[in-house]
């Protein structure tokens, strides 16, 4: 292979597709979801220190801040749960075709958006009574 | 937008490219600098602007980018009518390969507006205003369009890419069923252009180790194959944390393929028989 040469360029210049862009998002949502899972820890861990501790991390959670950061986990929750059965599918071999493919990424999209806003609706209305 | 053909072409001009930097990850000889505008000649009246992919190698110097206005009113319809007559009429040091002009050599396979395809096949009107035209991706740059195919083709035979028997030879050929030909449609169309490949993110990350789709598809073309006895053997040499598995079904591959064929299907079927295999 010839060393001294230049590389041409790939991710500098290829096209965004449903493709590689559903596939980024779910691998950034699992790292998002890694982290989030700390969260949980940290919240359990603060409910068995005692009620002041638990306190504390509910505050922050329910600060503009937290709220927010709680929006971005229930949406990356959704699709990686979404997208993570359009895997299935094709682990199965099935929704090879090219039509499927986009079929079920747009699904997975318009999937997780409903599902996110369908909860947090729940949550205010929660809040509300 | 729901795309139903590899054919289909997108054509947001802001979405032409990942919001990145163009040097991410780029090693110095390897970025790109601005080179010349070739312009019109006066009295044009249909003018299409090409940005080419340029690369010297006696220069000494980076690759740079060079623009090209064409006439469409005296050009033929293809991206490779452009560039033959850029070659012709405009520069003759533009170097690309090309055969058969009409996709079934797969030696025009370029980087054409962000997606791999064949020059030969691919209309100038799909393109945006600046048609962009660079080498198949990540690839070591021989000249201009032309990149070092020598890694993939050592990846395709490594695979071992012939009938393989263990049984003596019948007197006449070995026999096939109308059926069983059947399982390599979709496969034995395959022309190698390496587009699916060198269009693929983990070939990119990992292209040293893992085979590709182009590859992977070959593989199953192969396994697939009711003639050939060497299943298990082909089975063993795949099953490997990069060599197979390190497709994550981003499915780039079967979005650009120029033949329409599916390689992520193939390399499905292939993690398919390996997992049954142990059942």
């Amino acid at each position: 292979m010839l060393q001294d040469r230049p590389r041409s360029p790939h991710i500098q210049i290829y096209r965004p597709q449903l493709t590689s862009v559903l596939s980024i998002t779910h691998r950034m949502t699992g790292v998002l979801l890694g982290v989030a899972g700390m969260v949980v820890v940290a919240w359990l861990v603060a409910g068995s220190l005692g009620p002041e501790p638990y306190e504390a991390v509910v505050a922050v959670m329910r600060s503009p801040i937290g709220a927010a950061f709680l929006f971005v986990w229930t949406f990356c929750t959704f699709f990686h749960l979404c997208n993570g059965i359009r895997h299935l599918f094709w682990d199965a071999g099935q929704g090879f075709e090219l039509r499927s493919i986009y079929l079920s990424g747009w699904s997975v999209v318009a999937a997780s958006v409903v599902l996110t806003i369908a909860v947090w609706l729940a949550v205010f209305w929660h809040w509300k009574t | 937008m729901l795309v139903t053909r590899s054919s289909d072409t997108q054509r947001h001009p802001l979405l032409k490219r990942f919001p990145i930097p163009r040097r991410a990850g780029v090693d110095p000889a390897s970025r790109i600098t601005s080179g010349k505008t070739w312009t019109a000649p006066a009295g044009a009246t249909r003018v299409k602007r090409f940005e080419i992919y340029r690369y010297d190698p006696d220069s000494k110097k980076n690759p740079r980018l060079d623009v090209y206005e064409v006439d469409l009113d005296s050009c033929g319809p293809m991206v490779l009518d452009a560039l033959i007559k850029i070659k012709n009429e405009i520069d003759p040091t533009l170097t690309f390969r090309r055969s058969c002009r009409e996709g079934v050599c797969g030696s025009c396979a370029m980087n054409i507006d962000g997606t791999n395809w064949l020059a030969c096949t691919r209309f100038i009107s799909e393109t945006t205003g600046t048609a962009s035209i660079y080498p198949l991706n990540n690839l070591p740059v021989i000249k201009d369009l032309v990149p070092d195919l020598t890694h993939l083709y050592a990846q395709y035979a490594s695979i071992e890419p012939w009938l393989q028997t263990t049984t003596p030879p019948p007197v006449t050929e070995r026999l096939q069923s109308p059926a069983d030909r059947a399982q390599l449609d979709g496969y034995y169309e395959c022309i190698l252009c390496f587009c699916c490949t060198s269009g693929c993110p983990s070939h990119w990350w990992n292209g040293n180790r893992f085979l590709g789709p182009a590859v992977l598809l070959q593989a199953w073309r192969w396994l697939t194959d009711s003639r050939d006895e060497a299943t298990g053997k082909r089975l063993d040499d795949l099953e490997d944390p990069f060599r197979l598995y390190r497709c994550h079904t981003i499915l780039n591959c079967t979005r650009t393929c120029p033949k329409g064929l599916n390689p992520g299907k193939a390399i499905a079927e292939i993690k398919k028989m390996v997992a049954q295999r142990q059942l």
